[in-house]
């Protein structure tokens, strides 16, 4: 009796171990690095939320040049993880040539599209999100000049750009929207002090609230805005407590929660595949609002974005989407 | 006048941005022009923009900060001194190795240390190297011409900046007016008559490598702590080797080198600002057209303007006693 019990123990035990073994979730992280306080460190903050939550470890890889984006994803589809989210628009070649040569894997990407039976692409509506801090941005403005700093000149900064002037816009036609992109490689996602050089050519031509969405190189530049007692505003992850009182807001956008259900979806073997787009109205993109940037956010702001957010959500205003037709109507 | 003041702006740019580039390109100097070649001018501005940002984290003064800088690339400049002056190793290869040891531990130290990515935590102003408004900046500021020259161009640099500049003319001065300076410019060029006249040529070698580590050290202290806040991943971003092409472009020489950095800076300077910018005649300049501008820019000029760049004669190879 007493051996069949511990045999019983015994398989439960490896029943169990097995079933854990099963969910091996995996993370990669784009340029730019894990902690660049934005975009990664969202994702990296959804990855350890569900290890959290389920005691589950998920494996982890910082690229440092392009070309090992497809090592790790085939290394580690080859380990047998599953499934892997992979975060940022450039890692969508990598993704389709491995997608294809391991079937049974589940990928995520978020930010780009690529149409495979196993990868889930979660898009985010950027442009209805920079929208919303555009309103802020215009409210908040005394000069009447507002700025943006993409990071690499690519379609997806270009959407926050173009979703950001046109809340500026909406809110104030006469407002003045500079832009400058900090480069065109990679490298232009972690420059900060090249943001901050930027920020003060923006801020020398009049500009008082600026918009960086620019993965690290942002740090540079709320930096400078701080600096100069000007204001900020973050990207991605929320970033009002770097300068607390000097971050206007930040344009949220959930990547903690698309990876934290990516896990949990391949965990429970709910995971789809396909397009799946998050907007305001899916709680995918928002503005930051807390206690470091309580005092900025007037009650005037606050009713102002209020009243953009519901527009949206009801469809009364479309913010246009700039991979429509790659170019943007807000002059 | 607002397209003056726009002017004056840039230049005020120009000039924050070439300060590290100047201190670079002065260390580079006195190393090359005692015959030790340093490619890594860039590994030594790393580590100390590293040390500076910890060490202004840990204590929140950037004194301390500026000090630690310096110590940490002096040091690598004695690493890089005794491979190839006491050992007469490839001077090349040992300073690609300090670049890369910068580079790696950097990253791995602040990583364990502070636990954000290899960063160093932001840090407060005051822990850091602020502007200086100079006395009568605000005043003068409405005076016609001059007023906005001071106001914009002058005033309102961290005191690393001045430094960087005023380092200029007296590094001419310790070059061609002292002894320390003719013998300095005679071990890169023939360290066997220095030799001859009595004086030891690893010495003066090692003080030149220790002069390289100081200017480097400021370099990297100004990056973190008045350019920037706080430490970042490689964040010298290959400013090493600008001031080294710089350094060839001046053709070793002082002033010529602050010329030559402060064409880079202004480059660099101009692609920000003439970003979307749309120019009489040409239209909207692109973006990548701007950014590339500083490497065709350096192509032409060292194909065609600057004529023959012949380095020390003595510059990189070791000195070796006949016995």
């Amino acid at each position: 009796m007493k051996r069949i019990v511990l045999g019983l123990l015994a398989a439960t035990a490896l029943s169990v171990s097995a079933y854990a073994a099963d969910d091996k979730p995996a993370l990669i992280f784009d340029l730019g690095g894990k902690f660049d306080k934005s975009f990664n460190e969202a994702a990296f903050n959804g990855a350890e939320k569900y290890a959290a939550d389920s005691g589950v470890k998920f494996r982890e890889f910082e690229i440092q040049n392009e070309a090992q984006r497809e090592q790790a994803l085939r290394k580690f589809a080859s380990d047998g993880n599953s499934p892997i989210v992979i975060a940022g628009f450039s890692a969508a070649a990598a993704i389709e040539k491995v997608s294809g040569e391991f079937p049974d894997t589940k990928f995520v990407i978020i930010d780009a599209q690529v149409d495979k039976p196993n990868v889930r692409s979660v898009i985010f509506n950027d442009n209805e999100g920079s929208y919303l801090v555009g309103v802020i941005a215009a409210k908040a403005s005394k000069t009447g000049t507002v700025s943006f700093i993409g990071g690499m000149d690519v379609p997806l900064i270009r959407n926050f750009a173009c979703g950001y002037v046109g809340g500026v816009k909406a809110t104030n036609a006469d407002a003045k929207v500079i832009q400058n992109m900090t480069g065109d490689t990679p490298a232009a996602w972690n420059d900060p002090s090249k943001g901050g050089e930027i920020a003060k050519s923006q801020m020398d031509q009049g500009s008082d609230v600026i918009f960086a969405a620019a993965g690290g190189t942002g740090i540079g530049v709320l930096q400078a805005a701080a600096d100069a007692d000007k204001l900020g505003i973050g990207v991605d992850s929320n970033q009002n407590g770097l300068h607390p009182g000097k971050v206007l807001t930040s344009m949220l956008k959930r990547v903690d929660v698309a990876t934290y259900n990516a896990f949990k979806d391949g965990a429970d073997g709910k995971f789809t595949a396909g397009v799946s787009y998050l907007g305001v109205k899916d709680g995918g993109v928002d503005y930051a609002a807390d206690e470091n940037n309580a005092k900025l956010l007037t009650d005037d702001i606050k009713k102002a974005v209020e009243a953009a957010k519901a527009d949206i959500i009801s469809g009364k205003v479309k913010v246009h989407s700039y991979f429509s037709d790659n170019a943007c109507p807000y002059k | 006048m607002d397209s003056f003041v726009a002017i004056l702006q840039l230049f005020d740019s120009t000039i924050r941005l070439s300060a590290p580039l100047l201190l670079a390109c002065l260390a580079g100097l006195y190393s090359e022009r005692a015959g030790i070649f340093d490619i890594g001018l860039e590994g030594k501005m790393l580590a100390g923009a590293f040390a500076a940002g910890a060490v202004a984290t840990w204590y929140g003064s950037a004194s301390l900060a500026l000090i630690a800088a310096i110590a940490i690339s002096v040091a690598l400049g004695l690493v890089h001194g005794f491979a190839s002056i006491t050992h007469r190793g490839n001077q090349i290869v040992s300073g690609v190795a300090i670049n890369f040891i910068a580079a790696g531990t950097t990253v791995i130290l602040g990583q364990a240390w502070f636990h954000q990515g290899g960063r160093t935590p932001s840090l407060p102003n005051t822990a850091r190297f602020n502007a200086i408004n100079l006395p009568g900046a605000e005043t003068l500021r409405e005076v016609p011409i001059i007023g906005p020259i001071y106001f914009e161009l002058i005033s309102g640099h961290s005191i690393l900046v001045y430094l960087a500049f005023l380092l200029v003319p007296f590094t001419w001065w310790v070059l061609y007016r002292t002894r320390f300076g003719l013998r300095l410019r005679a071990v890169g060029e023939n360290p066997a008559a220095v030799d001859t006249a009595g004086i030891s040529v690893p010495w003066l070698r090692y003080r030149a490598v220790i002069c390289c580590g100081i200017l480097c050290g400021i370099a990297g202290a100004y990056l973190a702590t008045a350019q920037g806040a706080g430490f970042v991943k490689d964040m010298t971003a290959g400013k090493g080797y600008i001031a080294l092409a710089a350094l060839i472009f001046a053709k070793w020489r002082p002033v010529q080198a602050m010329y030559a950095c402060l064409l880079f800076g202004f480059l660099d300077a101009l692609g920000i600002r003439l970003q979307g910018q749309s120019l009489p005649l040409i239209g909207e300049v692109p973006v990548q057209l701007m950014q590339a501008l500083p490497y065709i820019l350096t192509i032409v000029l060292l194909a065609g303007f600057i004529g023959k760049a012949i380095p020390p004669k003595a510059g990189g190879v070791a000195y070796v006693k006949e016995r």
